[in-house]
């Protein structure tokens, strides 16, 4: 066993444009569950919106990176106005169920052979980055960054960056939002949605409002995830919505930072058991094969949400007095 | 027409005469074709292609080439050679169809891509552009034929469906959880029977029972080992929806360590097809198992209107807390009420394996949102609103092919999902106080 290459790869997961995107992504999870107390089970629908309204705007209509990346978050606003609309007026788990059924239905008309000169169907959408001059903008000259597991190009360093900022200003802006009074009503929706009633507040509206900046922070996970890889319809599925989920609420759903924090123990967790199950598959220590072994990690995701839900529903940096809204 | 704009006056004029010998000869002659297959020979560059049936050259085929604004067509020769001439240059992409119309009866186009193929001039020409030619995978039926066939197909994708979801909305209504680990509990029941039928090579009238019996295990101990501790906790029904996500993936993975990533077949999924009537027919395993789900169906409905426990079933759905109160073991029907939705769950994942056909590790997560669509439409907690929501979906799903493409089907079914929360957010048969 090799444990010098485990122990780098895993290091190495600490800081990707990867776990950026699924931070950013969280962090909207946390914006709708953590503080408004909205089941949303179709954040990756959200991510879709983004990564693709990028794509599709530079690629089909000719619009430069920062136009595209704008319309990106603009049709995630306006999933959320079709998601919100007919159902925040109903009770949680018709949105759990209508926002998982908007994800799909979102992912089937990406994946159809129906709009591939637009969507390109199974095979996704490449080389917006280029020609939308996003490559381009990278102010870092070429070169190797960094040190160690951490040793990037000028191109990985100008997308860690990149999400980087996106990253820090979307939580600068949730902690901002969330100590505001604005943030108080919702998280008093969130206890008590009949008694901020009550107060004269237009519930409907503040929970859309919610709804809306937590599906922003989703589709710029999204948009960031795009600028590192190819947009694949393969990634967007329902699976990727339960991972955050669990990232979530591993660090603290009604934390600002734990979502941040989760994310980067949820996937380094994951990328250090992608690189030990095989080996010790390989190296005979584990009596199952390769393949066995890579299945073998999500098994455990599973378990683990399970566990963490009925032990520490908090999180790991949570206060449960935040989390007395979960009935 | 793009037709006209791209051509000059005397291309334009042999185009028509060509398109008019080609439609005498597709659809007047037919077998007897010319020497009309080449168009546009006087172009630089040009797209053939040879149609063959077996070896055997088919004539009168027609071929129609687009793109660029350019739009031209042929039939094949009797040596089934076509040429079609095409204005562009290297690089420029032509869009060439098979037109199956003129295929003789019962022959497809049977290539990936079907009977349309983009293709790109390269540096030489003619460019060569051929397709696989098969028998019997083109459906040569009438409209009505293929609607009655949807509709049928549908009946049963829906009674399927509704054997899984009574048992999601039956435990919703008793316990409150929307459980997302039902799909799971599909899955264990096709898997079981793949294990005792293939594996231990029972007979499947022995596999199929016992599969569904250990799924009402299964069920049964789900309920002892997990849901009922949790009840206990005092966990709230949010996080027991995220436990059951949990429970999902476990499950789902788990499914995908033993049986891996591919399907398997269940003994008897090739079974002789009965016909009907004009060209719609069903397969013996289809007949057999829309018998099946009718059966349970009626015995479940019967045990749920007359029975003591079915009763008391409905009066925890109702008010738990007054069900408790009148001397109902709430604890003990919710059980059963596990057991059941179990071992229909289950006996919905075999029938579903022979649907689909095959077994594969996430069989029912394909079909969770479809069944939480039909138990939604139907109205949540209620049984027989979830049944009517099932086949409503079933046959919305299948007949939805005729008119978008097949890998948009379910796309429709989960429309409708979020279209009645929108007019009748409690449901086609359930109570306006539910949806609080």
């Amino acid at each position: 066993m090799d444990w010098g290459s485990i122990l780098n790869n895993t290091l190495a997961g600490l800081l990707t444009p990867t776990i950026l995107a699924f931070a950013l992504a969280t962090l909207g999870l946390a914006m709708h569950f953590g503080f408004a107390g909205l089941l949303n089970f179709g954040i990756a629908g959200f991510m879709a919106v983004g990564a693709y309204g990028y794509a599709i705007s530079v690629l089909t209509f000719g619009l430069p990176w920062w136009a595209g990346m704008i319309m990106g978050v603009a049709a995630s606003v306006v999933f959320a106005l079709i998601m919100g609309i007919p159902t925040l007026r109903l009770r949680g788990d018709y949105l759990a169920i209508v926002t998982i059924a908007a994800a799909e239905i979102l992912r089937l008309l990406f994946l159809t052979t129906a709009f591939e000169p637009v969507t390109g169907s199974a095979d996704g959408l490449f080389g917006y980055n280029n020609s939308g001059g996003f490559a381009d903008a990278n102010p870092f000259p070429p070169g190797d960054y960094g040190w160690g597991p951490w040793t990037y190009n000028e191109q990985t360093l100008w997308m860690l960056v990149f999400g980087l900022t996106v990253l820090a200003v979307a939580t600068l802006l949730l902690w901002a939002l969330m100590r505001s009074p604005w943030g108080r009503v919702v998280k008093g929706i969130r206890e008590d949605e009949d008694a901020v009633r009550a107060l004269g507040k237009n519930v409907f509206a503040y929970k859309m409002q919610a709804l809306i900046i937590g599906g922003i922070f989703g589709a710029l996970g999204g948009i960031v995830l795009a600028t590192s890889t190819n947009v694949s319809p393969g990634v967007y599925v329902t699976s990727l919505t339960f991972f955050l989920w669990t990232a979530l609420l591993l660090g603290g759903a009604a934390t600002i930072f734990g979502p941040v924090l989760g994310s980067i123990i949820f996937w380094v967790l994951q990328a250090f058991l992608t690189n030990i199950l095989p080996a010790l598959a390989e190296s005979g220590i584990l009596p199952v094969s390769g393949i066995q072994a890579a299945t073998l990690r999500y098994v455990l995701v599973g378990i683990g949400l399970m566990l963490i839900v009925i032990y520490r529903p908090q999180g790991i940096f949570g206060d449960k007095r935040e989390m007395t809204f979960v009935k | 027409m793009q037709f006209l704009s791209a051509s000059n006056p005397k291309r334009l004029l042999s185009s028509l005469l060509l398109l008019l010998i080609a439609m005498v000869l597709g659809f007047g002659l037919g077998a007897t074709p010319a020497s009309a297959d080449s168009v546009g020979e006087d172009l630089e560059r040009g797209i053939t292609g040879n149609v063959k049936l077996d070896g055997e050259p088919l004539g009168g085929v027609r071929m129609i080439v687009e793109g660029g604004g350019y739009n031209a067509e042929t039939v094949t020769g009797a040596d089934g050679k076509w040429y079609i001439g095409v204005p562009g240059v290297e690089g420029d992409t032509y869009k060439v169809t098979l037109d199956q119309e003129t295929l003789p009866e019962g022959i497809a186009v049977t290539g990936e891509g079907g009977a349309t193929k983009d293709v790109v001039l390269g540096k030489t020409s003619p460019l060569v552009s051929n397709f696989f030619i098969g028998e019997g995978t083109r459906v040569t039926v009438s409209v009505f034929d293929q609607v009655v066939a949807r509709l049928i197909y549908g009946l049963n994708f829906g009674l399927m469906l509704g054997l899984a979801a009574v048992g999601l909305s039956l435990v919703f209504g008793t316990t409150g959880l929307s459980n997302f680990a039902h799909s799971e509990m599909v899955t264990f029941g096709a898997v079981a029977a793949l294990v005792l039928g293939a594996g231990l090579q029972l007979p499947m009238w022995v596999a199929i029972p016992a599969a569904v019996l250990l799924s009402g295990a299964m069920g049964w101990a789900l309920d002892a080992g997990l849901w009922k501790p949790l009840r206990k906790r005092g966990l709230a029904l949010v996080q027991l929806m995220i436990v059951s996500i949990g429970l999902s993936l476990t499950a789902r993975y788990l499914f995908q360590y033993f049986v891996g990533g591919g399907t398997e077949q269940l003994p008897g999924a090739d079974s002789t097809m009965v016909p009907l009537f004009g060209s719609v027919a069903l397969s013996m395993t289809d007949l057999v198992s829309m018998a099946i789900s009718i059966v349970v169906i009626m015995g479940f409905a019967w045990w749920l209107l007359k029975t003591k426990t079915g009763k008391a079933t409905r009066a925890i759905s109702d008010n738990p807390d007054l069900a408790a109160a009148s001397g109902i073991d709430v604890d003990k029907v919710i059980r059963t009420v596990w057991i059941i939705s179990g071992a229909l769950a289950g006996l919905a994942g075999v029938l579903w394996a022979y649907f689909r056909p095959g077994i594969k590790w996430d069989m029912g997560a394909q079909i969770l949102l479809l069944i939480f669509a039909a138990v939604t439409l139907g109205g949540l907690g209620t049984a027989f609103g979830a049944l009517i929501g099932s086949l409503v979906v079933g046959i919305l799903v299948e007949t939805s092919s005729l008119f978008i493409p097949a890998d948009l089907k379910y796309v429709g079914a989960l429309v409708v999902l979020i279209g009645i929360l929108l007019f009748r957010p409690q449901g086609l048969l359930g109570k306006k106080q539910r949806i609080g």
